[in-house]
């Protein structure tokens, strides 16, 4: 069937003869090799490593995922350079605002003032820029605290199975059976005396659950997967699956979620503040106590103290849900091509 | 008149921000009343694009379907939408590949056979569910009142497939559509169901387009194959042309690729080398020219016509295979 | 399906006993428990020791927890500490008012976000779905009591078409039969008061539903796309019937059935929501209870009883949704 080289008038046996030139089988072989590298590449998506870098291939090109990276960016800008950026000391009352304060008027924008003034006569823009940064603050704290017990939580269940996990699941429906915000408002109101950090901490209690239910059943599913029966077979340790297997792989899920929560918890801190249970310290500036507290109280005075933080509050929360369901999105197998 | 005349079909998928995809190209093929014809191919040759662009099943949006689909001298492609649902189920059946997924989860078998005979023989429910009863009876699943009332996850594999031709054939539709009906089947259970419907076409007289990447069943079952390379037909000829002379260097590496029973030991399998995916496009040459060994300058220069062959087929090849090297 | 309902049941005792053991435990032992809250900080010791003996407070935890939950068990879940009335009879007043809102709120956000839902996955890509999908992003963005001002804002300030708060208008002489004001308008033929009552309900009943709705409509949204691409639809297509027909007994059938999975878990974002709704709108239910139990004095028995209450309801619904899941898909009824 194979004849290397055909020399140019050599009768022909068969018209197998008439093979194209060199040139052309070259052409033809390249076009393959290129071809086969491109399947090599595609098909070595398999590890870790580069299904992680397919998964941001993908959200690079989801245009929700840059307007959510973007917000989320400019809100971290903000909060890091916020003493640049405002024009005044949050906590200072302007006497030229105070004394035009009263029952019925809050001072609208003025000179110097170009969102005006707020209940106490403080520069509101100063306290809006101010604000991103505890804002960011509660969110993250919120979020990594509920994380960090919800990830120990779940992960103990899901490595150990059996009666642990029975009884961790049965505290985690227990905690699901009470609405959040109750929850939330039940740990506020027995502390004390509410501080930023019963409100941390509050929000923080009612996301555990999610992390713990998440974390176990990615687990559970990891541990019936292909790759970590192989490792079993292959005799590697136990707390060498979990901590090297099992945990990397279940932890992007617990990313993704992380970001969905950091939205929910700052949407939760303002609630609180709106029903009295918020921060305390009128000083502090955060957009959730300031919406939830002066703005809805001053509503009918004056608006504008609820709209800004309010619209800032939207769209961080967007930002984040944004970013968030795009990274969901991006790493769901369903979605790979 | 043919019963199906297709001609020239064409189907390019256009999704926004990507190059169009030409998955059938100019696809010509008839089917006479009461014969069988096979579309074969390796998968994603165009052979399922085609019978749903038959049926008219493609996605509304981000593709374009021209040429025509003549069905009793009626051009289905220009059908308003509910004249075209009108005509499937009832002048057109057909059955997919995977039968689990195909029907519906939480209906009961029963009810699935039924609906088809209350939308196009008007029949009451109570009645259709009865002749549903016989349907399921006729393509040979035992204790049809039982069936009747189960769900799809409660019947094995072969019964499942057997319900959607009951489904397919319920209201006698001159043609019957098969996409690759056996694939998702036990082997043991493919014959059977290759079985069954030879025998319901032959008792029927209904014609069936059989698809599918498996020659034995071509081999078993169809009167005329359609041979399709990258959304082109490269061969077609009569089953026994085929199968005794194939012509086109393709179809040839399909046959010679079947493992047999009846080959001398020792003798080793050819597989074509390649696959589907070193295919060049239509406009530069032959699509299959990367993978072939019969390659010519000619497959280069550009795409090869569709001739008519001396045994009444037609050929799409510059070099087909010789009458002597066919068998070994 | 039996042993199903059965080993459900036990489960949902399980996790009440659990829950009323933990809440009984945090309202004895934190800062501020009941002594306090009754006698205030500044009472001698003395008076405090004589009040800790007669509550029973001296004993130990154990046994107090018996008693609590033998008097729960009767009915008896001890006088609230601002009124002075029993317990069971203040929930009582205050729970037709939430009933018949968040009832309200669930009505308009299954019978709008289920269409909406299916419309946005019908209509993939166009117009409506990306209206859709940034509306339900919204939703679940913007705080709900902030909405709540906003629309009492524009409704009731600017355009008078709702009423701003309470949930009857004032002068208006409504029987009282069951507490639902709309039904009780209805049931003694005063069709001016529930005609009120519903003017009142609507603003409020739409705050409250703003995240179910949402949260709804994206959940119908990627169902029905799921569905959409599912062999079975095409089989559907195939057989030629008529667009009601496979819309309803092919696609909205199978797609609903995570949607009423997420029916159930939205209970208790109700809950939640209710507590915000009703302090913007004034409306006096369980969450102004929730709000008032806390702040200022804390009324602990009422606020046992109301979280007990909430994860019972909770509870019991989603047990609901799960059975009525079972008969809706019969491949969960054989397991």
């Amino acid at each position: 069937m194979t004849e290397p080289t055909t020399q140019a008038g050599t009768p022909a046996p068969r018209r197998k003869d008439e093979r194209p030139d060199r040139g052309n089988v070259t052409r033809l072989g390249d076009r393959k090799k290129a071809r086969l590298e491109e399947l090599a590449q595609a098909s070595a998506g398999k590890g870790g490593v580069s299904l992680l870098r397919d998964a941001l291939r993908r959200l690079r090109r989801n245009p929700a995922a840059i307007v959510g990276a973007t917000i989320i960016a400019l809100f971290v800008l903000v909060a890091i350079f916020a003493p640049l950026i405002a024009p005044h000391d949050p906590v200072q009352r302007f006497d030229e605002l105070t004394s035009r304060l009263s029952a019925d008027t809050i001072p609208g924008p003025s000179d110097g003032f170009p969102l005006g003034s707020d209940e106490l006569g403080r520069d509101l823009l100063s306290r809006l820029i101010y604000g991103s940064r505890q804002t960011l603050f509660v969110g993250v704290f919120a979020t990594l605290i509920g994380l960090a017990i919800g990830v120990l939580l779940g992960a103990i269940a899901g490595a150990f199975g059996g009666w642990v996990d029975n009884i961790l699941m049965r505290v985690t429906d227990v905690m699901l059976a009470l609405p959040a915000l109750l929850l939330a408002i039940t740990l506020v109101a027995l502390a004390s005396r509410s501080s930023q950090w019963t409100v941390i901490l509050a929000v923080a209690i009612v996301n555990v659950p999610v992390f713990a239910r998440l974390l176990r059943g990615s687990m559970l599913a990891q541990r019936e997967s292909d790759h970590v029966l192989a490792a079993r077979a292959l005799g590697v340790k136990k707390r060498s699956i979990v901590l090297r297997h099992m945990l990397p792989n279940a932890m992007t899920a617990v990313i993704v979620q992380a970001t969905l929560t950091l939205s929910v918890a700052i949407i939760e801190a303002a609630s609180l503040s709106f029903l009295g249970l918020g921060d305390p310290d009128r000083d502090r500036a955060e957009w959730g106590a300031m919406l939830g507290d002066a703005g809805v109280r001053y509503f009918e005075v004056r608006p504008e103290l609820a709209y800004y933080p309010a619209l800032a509050i939207i769209v961080v929360a967007l930002g984040f849900t944004l970013l968030g369901e795009a990274m969901r999105e991006a790493l769901d197998p369903k979605n790979r091509r | 008149m043919s019963l199906l005349d297709v001609r020239d079909l064409s189907v390019v998928f256009q999704r926004r921000g990507e190059r169009p995809f030409t998955a059938v190209d100019k696809v010509s093929f008839t089917v006479e009343p009461g014969q069988t014809v096979g579309l074969v191919g390796e998968s994603g040759c165009g052979k399922s694009v085609t019978s749903l662009a038959i049926m008219g099943l493609l996605p509304k949006r981000g593709n374009k379907v021209t040429g025509e689909v003549l069905f009793e001298g009626t051009d289905l492609l220009k059908l308003r939408p509910d004249d075209m649902r009108d005509r499937r189920g009832r002048d057109i059946g057909m059955i997919f590949q995977d039968p689990l997924s195909s029907l519906n989860p939480v209906i009961p078998i029963g009810v699935q056979v039924a609906e088809v005979l209350e939308r196009h023989q008007g029949r009451e429910r109570k009645q259709a569910l009865r002749e549903a009863r016989e349907l399921l009876d006729a393509v040979g699943i035992p204790d049809p009142d039982r069936r009747l009332k189960e769900y799809p996850h409660q019947i094995s594999g072969g019964m499942r497939q057997r319900a959607l031709i009951a489904i397919a054939l319920a209201c006698k539709p001159r043609l019957l559509i098969a996409d690759e009906p056996t694939t998702a089947l036990d082997v043991t259970i493919q014959a059977q169901i290759l079985t069954l419907l030879k025998q319901l076409v032959d008792d029927t007289g209904t014609a069936l387009i059989m698809i599918t990447h498996d020659l034995g069943v071509v081999a078993g079952l169809c009167d005329t194959v359609n041979v399709l390379y990258g959304g082109k037909v490269v061969e077609r000829a009569r089953r026994h042309e085929l199968f005794g002379q194939p012509r086109h260097p393709y179809t040839h590496g399909l046959l010679n690729s079947v493992p047999r029973l009846d080959s001398i030991r020792g003798e080793r399998l050819h597989a074509i080398r390649g696959s589907v995916a070193d295919n060049i496009p239509w406009t530069e040459g032959c699509a299959f020219a990367p993978r072939c060994d019969n390659v010519v300058d000619a497959c280069l220069e550009g795409p090869p016509p569709l001739e008519p062959t001396a045994t009444g087929g037609d050929l799409r090849c510059n070099n087909p295979v010789s009458e002597e090297v066919a068998v070994p | 399906m039996l042993r199903v309902i059965v080993r459900r049941l036990l489960q949902l005792v399980v996790t009440l006993i659990a829950l009323s053991a933990l809440i009984f435990i945090w309202l004895r032992n934190l800062p501020g428990g009941p002594v306090d809250a009754l006698l205030g900080e500044r009472a001698t010791p003395e008076t405090r020791a004589l009040l800790t003996k007669a509550l029973g407070y001296d004993q130990p935890i154990y046994v107090q927890y018996g008693k609590f939950m033998q008097r729960i068990l009767t009915g008896d879940f001890g006088n609230s500490i601002r009124t002075g009335d029993p317990v069971i009879e203040v929930i009582g007043r205050a729970f037709p008012a939430t009933f018949e809102l968040a009832l309200a709120a669930m009505i308009i956000a299954v019978g709008l976000g289920i269409p909406l839902g299916y419309l946005a996955a019908r209509w993939r890509g166009r117009a409506l779905d990306h209206l859709t999908v940034v509306g339900t992003l919204l939703g679940i963005s913007i705080p709900i009591f902030f909405l709540g001002y906003l629309l009492k804002d524009v409704f009731t300030q600017n355009i008078h078409w709702f009423p701003p708060s309470g949930r009857v208008g004032i002068g208006l002489d409504n029987t009282n039969v069951t507490g639902f004001f709309v039904l009780d308008g209805l049931l003694t033929r005063e069709f001016d008061a529930a005609a009120d009552a519903l003017w009142h309900l609507i603003l409020p009943a739409l705050t409250l539903a703003t995240i179910p709705l949402a949260v709804i409509v994206r959940m119908t949204r990627a169902s029905v796309l799921d569905v959409l691409n599912e062999d079975y639809v095409r089989t559907a297509e195939a057989k030629g019937l008529r667009h009601r027909t496979i819309r309803g007994r092919h696609i909205l059938r199978n797609a609903l059935l995570p949607v009423v999975t997420t029916i159930g878990l939205q209970t208790g974002a109700l809950l939640s929501g209710a507590v915000l709704t009703e302090k913007v709108y004034n409306w006096g239910g369980l969450g102004t209870l929730i709000t008032d139990s806390i702040t200022g004095s804390r009324d602990y028995p009422v606020l046992q009883a109301l979280i007990l209450l909430a994860a019972l309801v909770f509870v019991v619904v989603n047990l609901l949704v799960d059975l009525s899941y079972a008969f809706i898909d019969p491949r969960v009824r054989v397991r």
